[in-house]
């Protein structure tokens, strides 16, 4: 992709001047006193070698930029990557800058080999890179220091690099890497077999690494200059609102009537989608010299539809048939396939079988869907805050029919992105809108649009089965996940995993967690693709995807399979977290969590008053190789009439290496209060084929006033992620809760009073 | 072509009386600290003073706010130094961000009249304001932190405090 575009990095410090680069390219790392990108390479005597693909750049005055190619939507990722690379780089943290990378591939994840953000993936999929990147770096200031001072390289070793400042304590002589950088001493280059050896540091030697230093992003949030998507202002610009169709995908336009927008004073055209992603069937853009112009215009558009093949579908009918599909044979694939449980639930001393249910869902990041396009010359430059700048800029590029690498993406903070901003519908409006009227286009969609057209996490049904032995030991399970496949809709096969019976592939992001480290014999999960769902409520990944639905099943059942076994939940989950085979290690860690959640909440060491329960969750989400260990204990109330109050979340998380303590806390925090608010208050319904939810007043996510108090504890080794994993322990925590406090069973998220109490009657 | 009094200065914008102010500040006057959320009045993200009160700007229209003071998150303060705009940074608040020009917005107009809030009063006036990442707790912490700091300032000016 754009390998002839010569991309100027946005904020780039003088581009007159020369810059000390470090990156690494598919060769491997590489040092140099070269050109920033966009200036002649040669011109600026880099060496032959010189690839640009950076991951910083320390400038004459010192200042160290750091390149971030992972969308930076309020996790500080941007803040954290400069972390590591200046705890081996010995930088000052005042010196360190931040800016978000274009979709230059030489920006991909080096492990993902793309510019993916999700999964809870950049800290540990990064931190070895931008590590290596920092020390090699530190290296080559050295060794051009130790020159500068006169001093033999053997003698590097004597040198102390500390907060940008090189000095040899022995002869008191010092340089800053100002100096160095000024000098153009630093020329060391790295072959990948060199970098790889480097020699990293331990933990007990980090000096930045586990130090909550101030968020390099966050000074601009707090007085209007940090720029999203959404603030894009580009000379001669003109603004597009869609309008989009009553059912939510399916749908085409058969006609248009413009007479009334035409009467809309800046008004310019009503451009039909011309749709080849499957993304915005049915779509119109009103474009217009401002904004509110395109407003009013998009508002008396009168159009005409063909609803489609799916403007009759209900939420009932997507689990009508949801539960069609689970109660056959030979549905889904198989993802996990051990043993035998339909033979052991024949000699098992009890069996529980329950459904389990989740609502369709909706992102709604606080910054609407935006993105602004325009073309210089041939290439098509596109402003947004994205998540899959890879993907997107191939969509932007189909929607503009041209090859992908004539586009530039230039990435901006997000709004919020929570998964949903991995997609790129809002590419195809602004490109095509670009098309028509021959001007750079900012194309933002209503709340109203946001909302009904959303790629939703999924209704989600669930059929799990369970039975244990004579000795209350858990010796069956199987699992049935009937749902859309969020990850299959973007048709790239890589993503896509095969079945463990070797039938075909399926989307492990609808069934990530039910391979949990529980210890059962006899243990079966089946994927199973709700086809009719997937086509009528295209599905997204929403934060923490899969263990959102599967541990709220999973750890529903663990605790009614305790119930009936008689065992109190929290000592029946220790017993199976035995780490035999498999399990071994994760099981232990999860374990472990899980008593540090009880220890910090103090369960079963209080006398609760009546219609109070604890209730104990414990997760491995995100997936089994990339899993923070996580568990909670909710403490609720539960009035005669059904209605559930969260007194607290008690969350403990083993994260491995804590890069930054208190941002591990904001979002294990954030996550947990995502998990209660989608437990508790989120609920997104679909009629007649569209989803009937359009603005905050219906679709109400959590409040400041619904927000309990939520401690969290967080310990361990090895960087794993903490923006999503807590989403997925509340729920479960919470319904178990109810169950303690109340009797009451539920088994639908939302969580409802009215399913509550109908519950306790029973 | 109406005119409009915001952050202290007079500027004429090109936007008919019917305009929501919110696309009058963010389009024609290019200040973009002020965002758009939900265009309802339910999300708060556009919060904007008017002679001094919290108003949603996607709700107010131009021609309603002629002659009147506007204060957005861009003059609330010279140097992005107002006690909330510090105490935002102290207890490290936003994670997007998007909604926080809003949120300081509401509770500076909370703490200019009730220096002393309790943490009822806080959350009765933020009630309003949808923070997506739920920063809730920091939001709450950090007005709390800037209104001491307030009353501190207030009564010993010229002592040093802790920051």
């Amino acid at each position: 992709m754009n390998e002839h575009v010569k991309n100027v990095t946005p904020e780039t410090t003088d581009l007159s001047r020369r810059s000390f680069l470090v990156g690494t390219a598919a060769t491997g790392l590489v040092l140099g006193y070269a050109g920033v990108p966009g200036i002649n390479s040669a011109s600026a005597a880099a060496p032959a070698n010189f690839e640009p693909s950076v991951w910083y750049a320390i400038s004459p005055d010192g200042l160290v930029t750091v390149t971030c190619g992972k969308a930076d939507m309020g996790q500080h990722i941007a803040s954290t990557m400069a972390q590591i690379v200046c705890e081996e780089l010995g930088a000052k943290w005042s010196d360190m800058r931040v800016q978000l990378a274009p979709n230059d591939p030489k920006f991909n994840d080096p492990v993902l080999g793309a510019q993916i953000t999700g999964g809870s993936w950049s800290t540990m999929m990064n931190f070895e890179a931008m590590s290596r990147a920092g020390a090699a770096g530190r290296i080559a200031l050295t060794e051009a220091a130790a020159a500068a001072m006169g001093l033999p390289p053997y003698f590097k070793d004597q040198l102390v690099v500390r907060d940008s400042v090189i000095s040899h304590p022995k002869s008191k002589k010092q340089m800053t890497f100002a100096e160095i950088v000024k000098s153009g001493k630093a020329t060391k280059t790295f072959t990948p077999d060199e970098l790889k050896a480097i020699k990293l540091k331990t933990p007990d030697q980090y000096t930045m690494i586990g130090v909550s230093v101030p968020q390099l992003d966050i000074p601009s949030k707090t007085n209007g200059t940090a720029k999203y998507g959404i603030d894009v202002m580009l000379p001669g610009m003109v603004y597009g609102k869609v309008v989009t169709p009553p059912v939510r995908f399916g749908a085409t336009v058969k006609s248009v009537d413009d007479s009334e927008a035409k009467k809309v004073p800046g008004f310019m055209k009503a451009v039909i989608l011309d749709d080849k992603t499957g993304t915005t069937s049915g779509w119109v853009v009103a474009v217009a010299n401002t904004y509110a112009n395109a407003r009013k215009a998009a508002d008396v558009l009168k159009i005409a539809y063909d609803g489609g093949p799916n403007a009759k579908l209900s939420s009932q009918s997507l689990l009508d048939e949801a539960k069609r599909l689970q109660g056959l044979e030979d549905s889904g694939q198989f993802f996990v396939k051990d043993g035998d449980p339909n033979a052991a639930f024949g000699t098992a001393a009890k069996v529980v079988e329950a459904e389990y249910t989740t609502s369709i869902n909706i992102h709604a990041p606080l910054e609407p869907m935006n993105a602004t396009a325009e073309f210089k010359g041939d290439i098509l430059h596109i402003y947004s805050g994205n998540q899959f700048a890879t993907r997107s800029g191939a969509i932007a590029a189909g929607a503009a029919g041209i090859d992908p690498k004539f586009v530039v993406m230039h990435q901006h903070w997000l709004g919020g992105g929570f998964g949903r901003r991995l997609d790129a519908d809002m590419m195809v409006p602004a490109v095509q809108a670009v098309k028509a009227v021959g001007k750079a286009v900012k194309v933002i969609y209503s709340r109203e649009n946001d909302m009904t057209m959303d790629f939703s996490r999924p209704l989600t049904y669930q059929k799990v089965k369970a039975g244990v032995d004579g000795d209350g030991k858990l010796v069956a399970l199987s699992h049935d996940v009937v749902s859309a496949w969020p990850t299959a809709r973007w048709g790239i096969p890589d993503m896509l995993s095969p079945a463990v019976d070797k039938k075909g592939s399926l989307d492990s992001f609808t069934v990530n967690g039910a391979d949990f480290f529980y210890t059962v014999p006899n243990h079966y999960v089946r994927a199973i693709k709700n086809e009719l769902a997937h086509n009528a409520t295209p599905s997204g990944q929403l934060r923490s995807v899969a263990p959102g639905w599967t541990f709220w099943a999973v750890e529903s059942m663990i605790d009614e399979i305790a119930a009936a076994a008689g065992k109190d939940p929290a000592q029946f989950r220790i017993s199976l977290l035995d780490g035999a085979g498999k399990n071994g290690g994760g099981a232990q860690r999860l374990r472990n969590t899980l008593l540090a959640a009880m220890g910090l909440s103090g369960y079963g060491t209080k006398q609760l008053p009546k219609g109070e329960g604890m209730g104990v969750a414990c997760v491995s989400s995100q997936e089994r190789e990339s899993a923070s260990w996580t568990a909670c204990v909710a403490h609720v109330a539960v009035a005669p009439s059904g209605a559930v109050t969260v007194k607290k979340l008690t969350v403990a998380t083993d994260v491995g290496t804590q890069v930054h303590p208190d941002n591990i806390r904001a979002q294990v925090e954030g996550a947990a209060l995502w998990g209660l608010s989608l437990a508790m208050y989120e609920k997104a319904t679909l009629k007649d084929g569209g989803i009937e939810q359009t603005n905050f007043d219906s679709y109400r996510p959590l409040r400041m006033s619904q927000t309990p108090e939520v401690a969290v504890i967080a310990n361990g080794e090895k960087a794993t992620g903490v923006g999503e994993p807590a989403v997925t322990v509340v729920a479960p925590a919470i319904g178990n809760a109810i169950f303690n406090a109340s009797g009451a069973r539920v088994r639908a998220l939302p969580i409802t009073a009215e399913a509550v109490k109908a519950s306790m009657k029973a | 072509m109406p005119t409009l009094t915001i952050n202290g200065r007079s500027l004429s914008v090109d936007a008919a009386n019917d305009t929501p102010l919110l696309w009058a500040i963010r389009e024609q006057l290019q200040m973009t600290g002020t965002k758009f959320g939900c265009g309802a009045g339910l999300c708060g993200a556009c919060t904007v003073h008017v002679n001094g009160e919290a108003v949603r700007s996607c709700q107010t229209m131009v021609g309603d706010v002629a002659g009147k003071k506007i204060t957005t998150i861009e003059g609330l303060s010279a140097k992005g130094d107002h006690p909330l705009q510090k105490a935002w940074i102290a207890e490290q608040v936003p994670q997007c961000g998007y909604c926080q020009s809003g949120q300081i917005m509401q509770a500076a107009s909370l703490l200019a009249k009730n220096p002393n809030p309790t943490k009822e009063e806080v959350v009765a006036h933020m009630d309003g304001n949808l923070c997506r990442c739920m920063t809730y707790s920091r939001i709450q912490k950090a007005i709390m932190r800037a209104a001491s700091e307030m009353r501190t300032a207030s009564t010993t000016s010229n002592e040093r405090r802790p920051t």
